[in-house]
């Protein structure tokens, strides 16, 4: 904890002491994260790449807890965070355990997906609510899906279906696909060959590539040799790492747009969002953060919000009714991107708007004009309820 | 005809103009009473746009500090203020110059302001640093900072003076404060995203808009409790697209006017029975909503068309819609 920090926290505390009457309760939250997560590595965010998370999402549920503050006060309910580390499933499995015994009740789990579907299936039946701030994989919205486990990250099939939707609206009807050779990439370009199937675009051809400048690999590691040979509007490229990604715009062969993982991307968050009252947002996750948000720091943001609406819309009922009126259809959350938030009942998938973003300006939010949904345009955009293999 | 002045005639009269209006100075500030002008803000332009009131026609064009937004006449109506919120000031634009007089500093991010019965002291919204700035019009000077909830927007004054609303956009509450105190007596929580605030002439009801519940909250102004709500379903309309922000009542106290935001519309509720009368189409994301002085007309401020739908209060019926700078936030009616 910084010095002013530290600061801000005894005058929080000092006010609390003066101002109650009785001794608040405290809602924890646990924080639960890897010893060491490559992704928030200095040398991987140094590049910024477009979509990548620029740090660790413990800054966005900071800041929502900041927030909280003074309905937490009205309430006489103090809110708290306590961060957990493991270096791999069954450490955090144990700490969860731990802080669950000890009475917290709400955790954010920032981990890779496997991770988090292990924790998810091991803690099942626990009385609970873990948040997935940042594992994409659509199969924890599926067959791995478990009744305590919410998602407040867009999974892979939103983002591709909001992609697709904006080349539909462009009319860059055909698309060339880059896919990379990690498991995830792989996850990444079936979630977008779905979408296009569904909304009508046309992958000419898929490409595999590889991060390397060996000759004999040329065809697959050289963006030129990559991009040659046919012609297309706009170039997917599947890289759940992104530094192949960045190499690729200004690189092909045909003067097409770049979208996918750089050039163009749909995500949860972008610093340059303008609109209700997103700049005021990202300057409280810049003052807190040193650095600008990304959808990770909105995701866990937005899990704190949840809860926090959750006890106050309930006056702070038992458990199982705070979590009821989480996963109902009453609850309206404001993720400042302009729509009434909540989550889906078939699977606990926050269901959002997602912003398609260039490195400094959001071009369109998704669900973009036109592409409808019988009740919520939202549902446009991933797994709708016809969709769902969820059966918790 | 002045095409036909050669240069040096052209600026033998541009001269003898400023001369004329220079000499008319000193009866202006008489003469500048009830102007008919309609004075609207532009958070893009860093400007405020001055429309003749019967021509619609723009007289001027006042250049203001960056991103202007709230706005309000002083009690002689001689004076507008204007908050400039990327600059942290309020600019005083005197009406009869039509042109900014002085500024006053009020603090980081500031964007809706009241004034205190008195007209010396501004209550300002700051919306990054989480408070309610009291400033000292004359003085120029803080006198007050009040913490509040997250994003503090709407601020009023109860019509005694005695009490302070304003809203936390985050923390989704009304926060009541003692002005002779500056401390706050009530936190309130309403709908989701409370934005703006009217109240009855007697303050025992004040009404909030909510922008992302949809509804309005009635507060009872003694009580400081909630008292009812208000639903809105303009037809063809999902719940989601309904956002209302702007909010304006009748000196009467018996007709409330909601703007609708996405749904571009606006709605007139009837207080008493707190029933939605009629749902009127105006321009893209209505947000501000000013009546003029007898209340006849209706202005309603379109965010996203950059226009300003003037509404006749009889018939309900848009009878113009008039264009004005790039994001207009609010309009302030001097007739």
């Amino acid at each position: 904890m910084s010095f002013r920090r530290l600061i801000q926290a005894s005058t929080v505390a000092a006010a609390l002491l003066t101002s109650l009457p009785a001794v608040a309760e405290t809602i924890r939250f646990g924080f639960l994260e890897l010893d060491r997560n490559p992704a928030y590595d200095s040398k991987r965010t140094f590049f910024r790449t477009l979509s990548q998370p620029m740090g660790s999402p413990v800054v966005g549920a900071e800041v929502a807890l900041r927030e909280a503050r003074f309905v937490g006060k009205a309430l006489n309910v103090d809110f708290a965070l306590e961060r957990a580390k493991g270096s791999d499933a069954a450490t955090l499995i144990a700490e969860t355990k731990r802080l669950q015994g000890e009475g917290v009740r709400y955790f954010l789990v920032d981990a890779p997906g496997a991770v988090v579907a292990e924790l998810a299936k091991a803690t099942r039946g626990s009385e609970m609510v873990l948040f997935n701030v940042s594992a994409a994989d659509d199969t924890l919205r599926q067959t791995q899906c478990q009744p305590q486990l919410f998602h407040t990250i867009p999974n892979h099939a939103m983002q591709s279906d909001a992609m697709a939707q904006y080349l539909v609206s462009r009319k860059w009807r055909s698309v060339l696909l880059l896919e990379g050779p990690l498991a995830e990439d792989k996850l990444i370009a079936a979630a977008f060959e779905n979408s296009a199937k569904r909304l009508g675009l046309k992958i000419i051809d898929k490409r595999s590539f590889i991060l390397s400048n060996d000759p004999r690999q040329r065809e697959q590691g050289n963006v030129a040799l990559l991009t040659a040979g046919k012609d297309y509007d706009a170039i997917f490229v599947a890289d759940s790492d992104g530094e192949f990604a960045r190499t690729v715009p200004y690189r092909a062969v045909l003067p097409r747009p770049v979208v996918g993982a750089e050039g163009l991307v749909a995500e949860a968050w972008h610093w340059t969002w303008e609109r209700h009252g997103a700049p005021q947002l990202t300057s409280r996750m810049v003052k807190e953060g040193g650095r600008h948000p990304s959808s990770r720091d909105w995701a866990a943001w937005i899990a704190v919000k949840a809860v926090v609406e959750s006890v106050v819309r309930t006056n702070n009922a038992s458990f199982a009714q705070q979590v009821a009126y989480l996963s109902g259809e009453d609850i309206t959350i404001d993720g400042f991107k302009g729509n009434k938030l909540g989550f889906r009942t078939w699977d606990r998938q926050l269901r959002q708007p997602l912003l398609i973003a260039t490195h400094n300006a959001v071009v369109e939010r998704a669900p973009i004009q036109g592409f409808l949904h019988q009740t919520n345009n939202m549902d446009t955009l991933g797994f709708d309820q016809r969709d769902s293999q969820c059966k918790p | 005809m002045l095409k036909h002045l050669h240069p040096p005639s052209l600026k033998r009269l541009a001269g003898a103009l400023a001369t004329g209006l220079l000499l008319s100075l000193p009866m202006s500030a008489a003469l500048a009473k009830d102007t008919g002008y309609i004075f609207v803000s532009s958070e893009n332009d860093n400007a405020v746009t001055v429309l003749d009131g019967k021509t619609h026609a723009v007289v001027k064009t006042i250049p203001t500090g960056e991103r202007p937004r709230d706005m309000k006449l002083n009690a002689t109506r001689d004076k507008l203020y204007v908050i400039a919120s990327n600059s942290e000031r309020v600019d005083i634009v005197d009406i009869a110059k039509l042109a900014v007089e002085r500024s006053v500093d009020v603090g980081e991010d500031p964007e809706m302001f009241d004034l205190s019965k008195d007209g010396s002291r501004f209550y300002v919204s700051n919306e990054e640093d989480a408070k309610v700035s009291v400033i000292d019009l004359a003085g120029n000077k803080v006198l007050a900072e009040i913490e509040v909830g997250e994003e503090p927007e709407g601020v009023m004054m109860s019509p005694d003076g005695k009490k302070l609303y304003v809203t936390s956009e985050v923390a989704n509450m009304v926060h009541v404060i003692d002005t002779a105190t500056n401390a706050v007596k009530a936190n309130i929580v309403v709908g989701n995203r409370p934005r703006r605030f009217a109240a009855t002439p007697d303050g025992s009801e004040v009404w909030v808009t909510n922008e992302l519940g949809g509804s309005v909250t009635i507060l009872d102004g003694t009580q400081d409790a909630i008292k009812g709500t208000v639903s809105f379903a303009p037809k063809g309309f999902r719940a989601d697209d309904v956002t209302p922000v702007g909010i304006t009542m009748t000196r009467d106290g018996k007709t409330a006017y909601v703007t609708l935001g996405r749904a571009n519309h606006f709605a007139v509720v009837d207080v008493a029975s707190r029933t939605v009368k009629d749902y009127v189409l105006v321009g893209q994301r209505a947000w501000g909503a000013t009546l003029n002085r007898d209340e006849s007309l209706l202005f309603v401020v379109n965010g996203l068309s950059d226009d300003v739908s003037i509404v006749d209060t009889k018939s309900n019926k848009v009878i113009k819609s008039v264009p004005v700078g790039r994001v207009p936030h609010t309009a302030v009616i001097d007739d």
